[in-house]
């Protein structure tokens, strides 16, 4: 579906998509589904907390360093933002800039807001956040309150905008809107591409857009790409607003993660003509190869980037033949985002390890390019099909999995969900930094981490020991699946192969 | 109150879902949206102390996560399912169900669901704590409400039984570690303390809420509604004592005040306070050198807090270690009935000295009043994480004392009672200290 910019909301990724957050199954399963058109969401009987888009979409745009988010809403939705403060501190201290916190206004919605309607208080919020912050842009954050009482967001915004003479753009982000989180990464960009970024006045063909989140691989990338004749211009969070005004003006754009960059990378692409980069994420050998020669094609830097490329597979090759021999067979559970889930997947499988369940967080069925996403028809190709479920952090589907398949490792990503792997006596390792298992030496850096993982488990150990898990006895001895409600679910007989008792 | 809010330093009513985790094996049941958990867990668990999700939180908390669906056509039977499979699924106690906003707007009839299963012997009470309604120390004393009202039963009096109401699970970042402390001193006097949050909790003792011989609330105001409605239902009597105790002046007059109360010998008590002071002097005697003799101390000190904290700390560092109070920020959207008390209490130091109270939950309005005011020598800002920036800027020092913490991992730690005070004076000339070498 071409993203459309004369709207003032995102089309969900349930609509534009076909995401979904409840399946099980297998890869090869999953990727034909979702290639015919036949892939449903299956409802939960059960169901545990998740995150909201808002989240995602607040959290994303807090990190532009000269604007201001006004959140509309009870003071609860604006929970996270000691979040994004703690993200933001440290993105400021690893690029050694003088630390400030986040600049987000909350409109403090109460009772007679509810009633009497919240337009006068938002109002309020938008001239509050100019006065306090001197903004070059202001970005509202919506909430299921604003969404359900009915606010006219919109009008209230023009008026306020016409006021202080700067973007003020609403972000629609209500989160009961979608069950997918990530919707709110593209409200978040829809806002950019619609109301910041300006067509190119010239262009600058060595220029890429970046797509990321706090940037840690910057120095590296920054050096890779030299290399090409090629400079990154990295973001959205630490750019400033008239930095991202002109992303319009590069050579292509790429992204860390399928997942968070592909309403931007398309919306430029169909909107200001910069092509976007749709390979593998560069985690791990293959990943990170598909990644920058999929860019050289793009930017016509085929030539650089198959020097480079031999080069360092040459300097890492004893490394990584050490990595494989120890790592060979070790059993591996992954729970992530879809996309880093499932180039995980690969980059583990890549290693010798064997994935004995991927869980993703949600799946997008399509990609705003068009196709079935890249890292999932990437897996199908091997010979062996790997055990997937799509489960948005459902707690209790995940623990009775694990508590069934005993894996040597968990690898995940997302706060909230490695502690309780731990607490059964399963090394895990978060996942929280994009740029972990990034090149080549990032590969050999996170299989040393795994390793390390595996040399010493006694904390996991000690606290499986000591610590209950919350679920009864009886839990444990379902199906991890027995509150899906999916129509074309594995038989039991299927599962159970595939959860075996190990 | 602030009509706009910056800096968050509390959120909203649903938060009281964590004061459901602070007892053992009690689990909520939440009916909101999707991100509503993960949100309030930043600023209250994640991002304050880190206080990570424990037995049933975080993700385990069993949610409808409601969506554009249930908005539309009501959530009452998503509801109804959750719960149902929630009996089976998590190994619990007592449930909570609390409602977001979503479902208090759209006007789900929560009780009616809940009074089924209450009615079928399952232990389960509901409130309605939709955003909206206010703070999450607001949610805090509903969730005792719920538990007073649909969930106790009438028992026999046990004299010398306590119940006491303080710190606000997962809110107050310390306290896990205050419980423990007040818990000790109370015991140090032969009472017995009825242990509701915590590591020592158990859904036994809130059955025996009703048991208790006092209600004792150690708070400017959170749980005096809880005492005040345990009084009505039980006839319980309630001591509120506003602040809380830390440092030997506070602590010794607390012991008094309670034992009194209480009907104890004052030999008993004095016998307690005596031993405990004793021991604190000896280290502050040794302290004492460094106290006086370092380099750039700060000679006074701003708070921005919890009433809780704001004045348990303002009390000591004034009566105690000869400090002086600049302004007190209060953030805890203190009801405006309760303001003018609280306020009072602020009056009531040594020598005279009297502080100035602001209260205010908007930080950016916090902020700018701090770099307003005109301090003389290096002062310490006691606060939250947010006030870094400021304290930073304003070449002060800075102490995280309330939510939320991010600079600080969290577990025991208490700044309450004799030794909570040697804990605070320990960080506090730390942070001093740190900052020359
Ligand atoms: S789900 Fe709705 S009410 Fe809950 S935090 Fe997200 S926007 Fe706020």
């Amino acid at each position: 579906m071409s993203i459309n910019l004369d709207r003032s909301q995102v089309i969900i990724r349930e609509k534009r998509l076909k995401s979904i957050v409840g399946y099980q199954g297998t890869i090869k399963d999953l990727a034909e589904q979702s290639q015919s058109g036949c892939l449903k969401n299956a409802s939960r009987g059960f169901s545990q907390a998740t995150n909201c888009n808002s989240g995602c979409a607040q959290g994303y745009l807090s990190s532009i360093t000269d604007a201001a988010i006004v959140n509309h809403g009870p003071i609860g939705c604006a929970g996270d933002v000691a979040g994004a403060n703690a993200g933001f501190q440290w993105g400021q201290r690893i690029r050694d800039w003088d630390q400030r916190n986040v600049r987000i206004i909350n409109t403090n919605m109460s009772e007679k807001a509810v009633v009497f309607g919240g337009d006068q208080i938002l109002k309020e919020g938008i001239l509050k956040a100019y006065e306090r912050f001197k903004p070059k842009a202001i970005f509202v954050t919506t909430s299921c309150a604003s969404g359900i009482i009915g606010d006219d967001i919109e009008s209230t915004i023009k008026k306020a905008e016409a006021e202080i003479g700067i973007p003020v753009v609403p972000v629609f982000c209500e989160g009961f809107r979608s069950q997918i989180w990530a919707s709110g990464f593209d409200a978040a960009f829809h806002a950019l591409l619609t109301r910041i970024v300006k067509p190119a006045e010239k262009k600058r063909p060595e220029l890429v857009n970046v797509i990321n989140f706090v940037g840690s691989g910057r120095a590296l990338i920054t050096e890779i790409f030299g290399r090409l004749g090629l400079v990154p211009q990295f973001g959205i969070p630490y750019s400033n607003i008239e930095e991202i005004s002109r992303w319009s003006e590069a050579g292509a754009t790429i992204s860390i993660c399928g997942t968070l960059g592909g309403y931007m990378g398309n919306g430029l692409e169909q909107n200001f003509g910069v092509p976007y980069v749709t390979a593998l994420q560069p985690h791990g050998i293959s990943g990170f190869d598909d990644w920058l020669t999929k860019l050289g094609e793009t930017v016509g830097k085929e030539k650089e980037v198959e020097e480079y490329l031999a080069e360092q597979k040459i300097l890492a090759a004893p490394e990584l033949e050490e990595l494989k021999f120890k790592l060979k067979g070790k059993k591996v559970v992954v729970g992530m985002g879809p996309s880093f889930a499932h180039n995980y997947i690969r980059f583990l499988e890549d290693l010798g390890m064997e994935v004995v369940w991927g869980f993703s967080w949600h799946y997008d069925a399509k990609h705003d390019h068009g196709g079935c996403p890249s890292c999932t028809t990437e897996l199908t190709k091997k010979d062996k099909d790997i055990p997937v479920s799509v489960s948005d952090q459902q707690n209790h589907e995940v623990i009775n999995l694990l508590s069934k398949v005993k894996p040597d490792i968990f690898i995940g990503r997302h706060p909230g969900m490695s502690v309780w792997a731990t607490k059964m006596g399963i090394p895990a390792i978060m996942v929280s930094d994009e740029y972990s298992a990034f090149g080549y030496q990032g590969t050999i850096e996170f299989g040393h981490r795994i390793i390390d993982a595996l040399t010493n488990n006694s904390l996991a150990v000690n606290l499986s020991k000591r610590v209950n898990l919350p679920y009864t006895e009886w839990w444990l001895e379902q199906d991890p699946f027995e509150f899906l409600e999916q129509k074309n679910k594995k038989t039991e007989r299927e599962n159970k192969k595939n959860v075996a008792v190990r | 109150m602030s009509l706009c809010v910056e800096q968050i330093r509390h959120v909203c009513t649903l938060g009281a879902f964590e004061s459901v985790l602070a007892i053992k094996r009690a689990v909520p049941i939440i009916h909101a949206g999707p991100g509503c958990v993960a949100k309030l867990w930043t600023t209250l668990g994640s991002q304050n102390g880190h206080q990570g999700s424990g037995y049933v939180g975080g993700h385990a908390i069993p949610c409808t996560n409601a969506s554009e669906k249930e908005v539309v056509f009501g959530g009452t039977d998503r509801l109804r399912k959750v719960i149902t499979n929630t009996f089976d699924v998590i190994d619990g106690d007592l449930f909570v169900v609390l409602t977001g906003c979503t479902s208090d707007i759209i006007g789900d009839d929560v009780g009616e669901i809940t009074r089924k299963f209450q009615a079928q012997g399952k232990p389960i009470v509901y409130v309605e704590t939709g955003g909206f309604k206010g703070s999450n120390l607001i949610g805090h004393e509903l969730v005792l409400d719920a538990i007073i009202d649909q969930y106790l039963q009438p028992q026999q009096v046990e004299p010398g039984l306590v119940n006491i109401w303080s710190s606000v699970p997962y809110q107050n970042t310390f306290w896990s570690g205050d419980i423990e402390q007040l818990n000790l001193l109370i015991s140090s006097l032969g009472l017995k303390p009825n242990v509701i949050f915590g590591p020592d909790s158990s859904v036994d003792a809130i059955n025996n809420i009703p048991k208790a011989q006092f209600n004792l609330v150690i708070s400017p105001w959170v749980g005096l509604r809880t005492a005040e409605h345990l009084k009505d239902k039980f006839g319980t009597p309630f001591l509120h004592y506003p602040a809380l105790p830390i440092g030997p002046t506070e602590t010794s007059n607390f012991l008094r005040t309670v034992g009194e109360f209480a009907g104890i010998d004052p030999s008993v008590v004095e016998n307690v306070i005596r031993k405990q002071e004793e021991r604190y002097f000896y280290y502050l005697e040794r302290a004492a050198d460094t106290l006086l003799e370092t380099r750039l101390l700060p000679r006074r000190f701003i708070t921005v807090a919890d009433s809780l904290y704001a004045l348990g700390i303002a009390k000591f560092l004034t009566n105690d270690m000869g400090l002086i109070p600049e302004k007190q920020f209060i953030t805890d959207d203190t009801p405006t009935n309760y303001q003018s008390d609280v306020a009072a209490e602020f009056a009531k130091f040594t020598n005279d000295i009297a502080a100035e109270t602001v209260f205010s939950n908007d930080g950016g309005y916090v902020e700018e009043e701090i770099r307003r005011l005109k301090i003389r020598s290096r002062p310490i800002i006691l606060g939250s994480s947010w006030e870094r920036v400021v304290a930073r800027d304003l070449n002060a020092y800075q102490l995280s004392v309330a939510a939320p913490i991010g600079n600080e991992l969290v577990l025991s730690k208490s700044y309450v009672g004799y030794n909570g005070a040697l804990q605070l004076v320990e960080d506090i000339y730390s942070v001093v200290l740190n900052d020359f070498m």
